[in-house]
């Protein structure tokens, strides 16, 4: 049943915290070359299923496979250096992992501030920060990725930018992502897979079938696709037809061309 | 002013000095580890037990030394334990320990009627009593001190920064924090006699503070603290000396002017 390609899966995790269920059997997998977006509203369980994934805490129920060997950046979804604490941006990306001043900057380049290497990291603003934490995740060569809001505080362009960003790395990287966005509308576009999570996985698939079914429309409505903000997820599961699915979809190459 | 160069060469104000800068080395390279993680309530808690810790030295035969390092590292090792189990706000479980500490430190020294005890040397320290035993103590667990730390350092810093990701990225978070707050109760328990109870946080802090404006680095930082400390040390003494203050009081005394000094001092950052 495993794929050589497979990097991450992930079966039937449940977890519960002060009997309130998280995550409620929730299947991911991801395959190399593949970007998986993982959408819902505040609090649907998506930190907590990239944190399960991760190892950084533990399921009650259900396994987590991680390819053996490879190597897994993480860009956290909150992460302040303590006034206090005086820092470099190349020294930051290099406090766990060393590296030679030469890759700093290449890593740097390849996120666009590498005109940063000496600035102190208390100094940057949130799209420049954003960069240097996806920077610090690919130090590593990682071929996994995983990514918890990285567009968070950035406007519509800075988010593009971002977005075409993450797929040059799956280009050049050749590794799988794993992405958590709470933005419905410009995700959709560079996804291989999204799987909306609402504690379960209401529905998944690749973005264009998932956009045209009716069962993904009836989760987020029309109007709401715009902004997920005025998303309630309010249905009564007459999305069953997706209940069961399997999760998993064969890498395409279809929607992922390179920009050259 | 003979009189002057005499104490200048007496052997206690040497002591004093040897003493004073093996807490002001340690101290720097902790001490910002200690600022940055926000835990200056937790060397005091640790201060606080130091009674405690001279009654059972005492009532074991052993030295108030050796009894104040065992009180500080079981409860620093409590403090562990109780911090995975209980879901106390961190200062509330310092506060609980400090207080139950130093308590029945009063209670064990009510009951030992034979053990003289001089209350203002505990509390404020006795530097210029400085003696070659309390050298031993303060070299011996600033150097173990200073080796532990740099096998840490690493691991340390990224979880100060963030421990998830820390953990993430493969490092030993959990191994060098619990080596951390070891390493705080080894140097306050070696340094107390020195400084003093109530002093003793504020030279792992000051010079620290008083650094962070000068530093680009984390290590930068910590060196800057040291020779501030040792600053501080040594205008302190001389302090003392000049208009007989007490010796720790006057060492802390300056630590803050220099803290003062330096937010005039425009910082090249």
């Amino acid at each position: 049943m495993p794929d050589q390609s497979d990097l991450l899966r992930l079966d039937k995790i449940t977890f519960s915290r002060n009997r309130r269920v998280i995550l409620d059997a929730v299947d991911v997998v991801l395959h190399q070359n593949e970007i998986a977006t993982l959408i819902g509203p505040n609090g649907a369980g998506k930190s907590t299923l990239l944190k399960i994934a991760l190892g950084l805490i533990q399921p009650d129920r259900g396994t987590v496979w991680r390819k053996p060997g490879i190597r897994i950046g993480y860009v956290p979804q909150k992460l302040t250096v303590t006034p206090s604490l005086p820092m470099t941006v190349s020294r930051f990306v290099t406090l766990s992992v060393k590296a030679p001043r030469n890759e700093i900057q290449a890593v740097l380049e390849q996120t666009g501030v590498d005109s940063l290497i000496d600035a102190s990291v208390h100094t940057l603003s949130g799209g420049e920060w954003q960069r240097v934490l996806l920077a610090r995740a690919l130090l590593s060569k990682p071929s996994l990725l995983l990514l918890d809001e990285p567009a968070q505080g950035l406007d519509v362009i800075g988010q593009n930018t971002l977005y075409d960003l993450i797929q040059r790395i799956r280009d050049d990287f050749h590794c799988g992502i794993l992405l958590v966005s709470h933005d419905l509308h410009l995700v959709m576009a560079s996804s291989d897979q999204v799987l909306c999570l609402q504690h379960h996985i209401c529905c998944s698939g690749k973005p264009e079938t998932l956009r045209q079914d009716p069962a993904y429309l009836a989760l987020f409505g029309e109007r709401n696709i715009q902004s997920l903000a005025a998303y309630h997820h309010r249905h009564d599961h007459e999305h069953t037809l997706y209940e069961n699915a399997p999760v998993p979809l064969p890498f395409s190459p279809f929607s992922t061309n390179d920009d050259e | 002013m003979s009189e002057f160069a005499e104490l200048i060469q007496s052997p206690f104000l040497w002591r004093a000095f040897i003493g004073g800068a093996g807490v002001a080395l340690i101290a720097g390279p902790l001490g910002v580890f200690i600022v940055w993680r926000r835990m200056a309530y937790y060397g005091d808690t640790l201060a606080h037990s130091g009674l405690l810790g001279v009654c059972l030295g005492f009532m074991l035969g052993l030295s108030p030394t050796l009894g104040v390092l065992i009180v500080c590292l079981a409860l620093a090792a409590l403090l562990v334990f109780l911090q995975a189990r209980e879901k106390l706000a961190a200062d509330t479980l310092l506060g609980l320990l400090a207080h139950t500490a130093l308590a029945l430190g009063l209670v064990a020294l009510a009951f030992l009627d034979t053990l003289r005890f001089d209350l203002s040397a505990f509390l404020f320290g006795d530097l210029l009593a400085v003696e070659n035993i309390d050298l031993i103590w303060i070299w011996g667990g600033g150097v173990i001190a200073m080796i532990v730390l740099l096998m840490i350092w690493r691991p340390l810093l990224a979880a100060t920064v963030d421990e998830s990701l820390a953990v993430a990225e493969g490092m030993p978070v959990h191994r060098a924090q619990i080596l951390f707050t070891l390493l705080v109760a080894l140097v306050i328990a070696c340094a107390m006699k020195i400084v003093g109870v109530l002093l003793i946080t504020a030279l792992l802090i000051i010079p620290a503070a008083t650094a962070q404006r000068f530093a680009r680095s984390p290590e930068q930082m910590a060196v800057f603290a040291s020779l501030i400390a040792l600053l501080a040390l040594v205008c302190g003494l001389l302090l003392s000396l000049c208009f007989d203050t007490p010796a720790a009081a006057s060492v802390v005394t300056c630590a803050t002017l220099l803290f003062a000094l330096g937010r005039i001092i425009p910082s090249n950052t």
